[in-house]
């Protein structure tokens, strides 16, 4: 009996150390030192801000984009004054008793308009040419929080577009600035090539002078980026994630885990990429032999379809648009209205409105297209 | 005459020496602080005294320097913010030009209080003459015991280096002095931990403005309680504005804080009124990122009190209808000046420093510029003034450092007090390239003997 | 011209290093870009970069980011003499504009640009806290301030007859 009572009485001190927040009018318990933003992935669903620059797995990283803004609507317990400002639930904190109101907050609903609105600023919304279409997590902000329309009447950024090595492809117009990328190299790899150049407006990611990124893990920068800025050179064809099919993988590597995820079409492998967990984070890094080099089936061993958990706007071949009726859009973003229709037919080298693009079995290319329309 | 107790010797020849200096009752403050003080004591006279940062956010600084987190074995820092990069500040320059040992006196004191062996000064790229100043007054201070290895048989050891700069307006900004000093981008950093338990090489860290550390010296002096004695409630002691834009003589002006606006800009013992007898049309009081006023709010108050040099008046009103001490750079326009044009020129000013990290500034302040380019010139849209106020709106309150803060006020006062200019700008492009709106009713707020003299 | 600090300049690169605690060099970069500046040119090429990296122990993007954030380093090369001229705010208020509009007339050449001569480049700059002095640029290491039109053309003539000697 003594020793059970004991027991209850330790489990009780640890209870104690936890914890009690809540976030829209849910309650969570965690240890102290979690950030507002991983209070909130542990109880998941709407009440998840979304975050563009932070990782997890990347020390220093978070607090610039700004998406994440929440209310603090009572700072503590024991000071149950609210914060002044809306703060970067990335970046700050939970206390004992901490009120934070997200989605509830029609203020941080408006700020997030805002700063999603900034971020498009000077996007090119070049969605449909872009390699990141599909699993872009802009692409999925803005569909979801964004304006109908921009209000920016000016000239947009633009950069060009530059190899850095044989690997990596920079597209810095579509950059957000989110510096994951930088403390990718400045973490993972020996010897940090590339970096933020100039200042303000004109910051740009670069090597300033031309540079090749080579380093056993610098690969990954392409899976922590957030757009379509760090694509893989070596991904064959340009394609469609929507039309591939993502596997799990591995293989026995002596620099990494192995554990990546084959992006196939038939036998075919296009590309390797680390595992992604739902927040779009990778599980683990993966090094540049098996991202880059073994692009053949017969390299790895094939574990099973990859189960696509993170929701992405079009994660299952639904891009926007197309000759879907609305209810269709609110079927595949569980219920909720999208926010911003992306018309992708004006731009595109490659869809085109009279096709349907679930008729065509894929990879689609621009040649596709007459002959289903009976053209050619 | 007012009060003077950093620009009282000033005027002396040779002051800027160490001989003339001391000569003059320079180092006495140090001398009675390292024989006599402990550095709780030193703290505890700041504290009475009232003082507040002269950098512009106006915080206590006794209660500063007593958040300094002392963990055994580390190193705290102090460094001097000597970067005075706000438009319309130019009074820490006088300081060091002039008085330069004042400052290593105060910075002396400073160190003594916090326990920092090694204290820099960060001084703006462009000063590029003052370092030579400093680190001559440095090497005298040296040479006379009051600086190195056990001070004045004190046992206190202190080293002072100046470091310059390179161009960024950002690095005024706490946090962005730190990373810059550390040889990197001016990036501020994001907050917690603050600097005073994780600043300079991630030990804690006090950051003051020269004019601060300076006052620090009087205070010891005359002491916390006289010093406190001096202006008007939480405004203690004095400040050293610097006056500029369209002024008969513009320059820097060591106030106590008893005098009014009007005082300041038409009394000759000041500013000496406005050029050519032109009329008052607006100011901004505090540094480019403290609201514009026009004149006649910022005369007397929306209560319809006089307005004083004070902390808390020139923040009576709040937003709507006040401004706000800020850097003590104050900016006058006369009714020749064109509202849009000076808000674009401010707005190009943010845009051309922000650092770029935080997604709200780094685009928004370029929007803004861009927009009220058009407006200047004559391509506007009246919905072009709505966007405005939006866009400062959705910058305000949203970013990392308040400089995203700094460049969204300007626009919104200048929207709040100026609209009928902006729209006049929009209605009438072709005139608006030929002249400008005038005064309008922004008040005729001019003595009554010096608007007859200027009819 | 291989990039390379005289031996009083190293040992200048040495006092600045001491300012820092032990294996804090990196903070010696700004003042050490600014010596690199006036030592080879007026001007940072890559090549001056990557020596100061060396020199610092640091990687080259280390110093590239850092000088293309300062705006008083120059990526490019630069007339002899330098003028940078305030537009900011109170500059604007006392005619910083006009005196813009003089300078790019009598030297023929727009902001950001250089005399073909290569004695002169015009660049405009934001507010160098003289604004109760203005308008004002500066030149080199000093300031110039109450800059009127005689002001200006007194200072191209200097320019001039300093040059000629
Ligand atoms: C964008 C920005 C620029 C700043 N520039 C300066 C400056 O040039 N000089 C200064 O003393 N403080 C400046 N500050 C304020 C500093 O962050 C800091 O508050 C100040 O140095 C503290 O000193 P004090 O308490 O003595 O005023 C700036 C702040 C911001 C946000
Ligand atoms: S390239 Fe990608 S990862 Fe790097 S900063 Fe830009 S958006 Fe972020
Ligand atoms: S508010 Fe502007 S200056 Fe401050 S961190 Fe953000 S981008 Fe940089
Ligand atoms: S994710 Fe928090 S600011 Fe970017
Ligand atoms: S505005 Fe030109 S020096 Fe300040």
């Amino acid at each position: 009996m003594a020793f059970r009572g004991m027991q209850s009485f330790s489990t009780m001190a640890e209870e104690k150390k936890l914890f009690k927040v809540t976030i829209d009018n849910i309650p969570v318990e965690v240890e102290p030192g979690t950030t507002i933003l991983n209070a909130a992935r542990k109880i998941g669903g709407d009440v998840v801000p979304p975050a563009m620059c932070y990782y997890s797995k990347l020390q220093g990283s978070g607090g610039k984009c700004r998406t994440c803004l929440v209310k603090v609507s009572k700072g503590s317990d024991a000071d149950p004054r609210p914060m002044p400002k809306l703060v970067a639930s990335c970046r700050t904190t939970v206390m004992d008793g901490m009120e934070v109101a997200n989605i509830t907050s029609p203020e941080v609903l408006d700020a997030r308009k805002g700063v999603v609105e900034f971020l498009l600023l000077n996007h090119p919304l070049d969605c449909p040419v872009c390699d990141q279409a599909g699993e872009c997590d802009l692409q999925d902000l803005s569909y979801e929080h964004g304006t109908e329309a921009t209000r920016y009447e000016f000239k947009r950024r633009t950069f060009e577009k530059i190899d850095i090595g044989d690997h990596i492809k920079l597209h810095m117009t579509r950059c957000i600035l989110c510096y994951r990328c930088v403390f990718t190299a400045d973490q993972l790899t020996n010897k940090r090539e590339h970096g933020v150049l100039n200042r303000g407006e004109a910051s740009e990611i670069g090597t300033y002078i031309k540079n090749s990124l080579d380093n056993d893990f610098i690969g990954n920068v392409i899976d922590v980026c957030p757009v379509g800025a760090l694509t893989d050179r070596t991904a064959r064809f340009k394609n469609r994630v929507w039309f591939l099919k993502p596997v799990d993988a591995h293989r026995d590597c002596d620099k990494c885990c192995g554990k990546t995820v084959l992006w196939m079409r038939g036998d075919e492998v296009f590309r390797v990429t680390a595992r992604k967990d739902k927040y779009g984070e990778v599980e683990e890094f993966i090094c540049d032999t098996c991202r880059f080099e073994k692009k053949e089936a017969k390299d790895w061993v094939v574990e099973g379809p990859r189960k696509v958990s993170r929701h992405s706007v079009i994660s299952q071949g639904h891009y926007v648009g197309v000759h879907k009726p609305h209810e269709t859009i609110r079927e595949v973003m569980s219920g909720r209205d999208p926010k911003l229709l992306m018309n992708i037919h004006s731009v595109s080298e490659v869809n085109q409105p009279s096709v349907d693009l679930s008729k065509i079995d894929g990879p689609a290319h621009s040649t596709d297209f007459p002959k289903i329309n009976g053209v050619q | 005459m007012g009060r003077k107790l950093l620009l009282d010797k000033a005027h002396i020849e040779g002051i800027r020496y160490y001989d003339v200096y001391r000569k003059n009752g320079g180092y006495a403050a140090a001398e009675k602080v390292l024989k006599n003080m402990s550095p709780d004591q030193v703290t505890e006279e700041v504290k009475k005294s009232g003082l507040r940062g002269r950098g512009g956010a106006g915080f206590p600084t006794g209660l500063k320097w007593s958040f300094l987190a002392k963990p055994e074995g580390v190193p705290r820092y102090l460094v001097c913010n000597a970067d005075e990069s706000e438009p319309g500040t130019f009074k820490d320059r006088y300081l060091m030009e002039f008085l330069p040992h004042l400052l290593i006196e105060g910075l002396l004191i400073s160190s003594f209080a916090l326990g920092a062996n090694r204290t820099y000064i960060y001084i703006r790229g462009e000063y590029a003459w003052i370092p030579d100043i400093l680190e001559e007054a440095i090497k005298d201070a040296h040479k006379n015991g009051w600086l190195g290895k056990n001070i004045q048989g004190s046992g206190f050891d202190l080293d002072i280096y100046v470091q310059r700069g390179a161009g960024a307006y950002i690095c005024g900004e706490e946090t962005a002095l730190i990373e810059s000093l550390e040889g990197k981008r001016g990036n501020p950093r994001i907050k917690p931990p603050f600097p005073a338990v994780k600043g300079l090489w991630q030990c804690p860290t006090v950051v003051n403005n020269v004019e601060t550390l300076a006052a620090v010296v009087p205070i010891i002096n005359i002491g916390g309680d006289e010093y406190a004695k001096i202006g008007i409630g939480k405004s203690t002691g004095t400040k050293l504005i610097s006056a500029c834009g369209n002024l008969n003589k513009p320059g820097v002006y060591e106030i106590d804080m008893t005098i009014s606006v009007e005082e300041f800009i038409y009394s000759e013992e000041y500013c000496g009124g406005i050029p050519d007898g032109k009329r008052l049309k607006a100011c901004i009081p505090g540094g480019s990122s403290v609201p514009i006023l026009p004149a006649n709010l910022l005369l007397k108050t929306a209560k319809g009190e006089q307005r004083m040099m004070t902390y808390e008046s020139l923040n009576d009103g709040g937003f709507p209808t006040g401004s706000m001490m800020g850097s003590g750079g104050f900016i006058v326009l006369d009714e020749d000046q064109c509202v849009v044009r000076h808000t674009l020129s401010l707005a190009r000013f943010y845009h051309h420093e922000s650092c770029g990290q935080c997604s709200p500034c780094r685009e928004g302040t370029g929007w803004m510029k861009r927009v009220l380019q058009n407006i200047e010139n004559g391509k506007g849209k009246m919905s072009d003034i709505d966007l405005l106020w939006d866009i400062q709106r959705k910058i305000e309150g949203n970013t990392i450092c308040p400089l995203g803060d700094a460049a969204a006020w300007p626009v919104a006062a200048a929207i709040r007090h100026f609209r009928d200019e902006f729209e006049w700008h929009v209605n009438n492009p072709e005139e608006a390239q030929r002249h400008n709106f005038g005064l309008a009713h922004y008040a005729d707020p001019l003595p009554v003997v010096a608007a007859a003299a200027a009819v | 011209m291989a990039v390379q600090f005289s031996e009083e300049k190293l040992n200048k690169v040495k006092e600045i290093i001491a300012r820092y605690p032990e294996g804090k060099q990196k903070s010696a970069l700004i003042p050490v870009l600014h010596l690199a500046q006036e030592s080879f040119g007026g001007w940072l090429s890559a090549e001056t970069m990557d020596y100061v990296a060396a020199l610092l122990q640091i990687t080259p993007i280390e110093v590239y980011e850092v000088a293309t954030f300062y705006s008083m380093y120059n990526l490019k090369p630069v007339g002899k003499y330098l003028f940078e001229v305030c537009q900011t705010g109170p500059c604007m208020l006392n005619g910083s504009d006009n005196i813009i509009a003089y300078i790019k007339e009598k030297l023929g050449i727009e902001a950001g640009e250089t005399t073909a001569d290569g004695m002169f480049t015009l660049k405009t700059v934001e507010c160098l806290g003289a604004c109760g002095y203005a308008p004002m640029m500066q030149l080199g290491k000093f300031y110039k301030e109450h800059l009127t039109r005689e002001r200006v053309d007194q200072i191209i003539a200097e320019c001039r007859a300093q040059a000629g000697n």
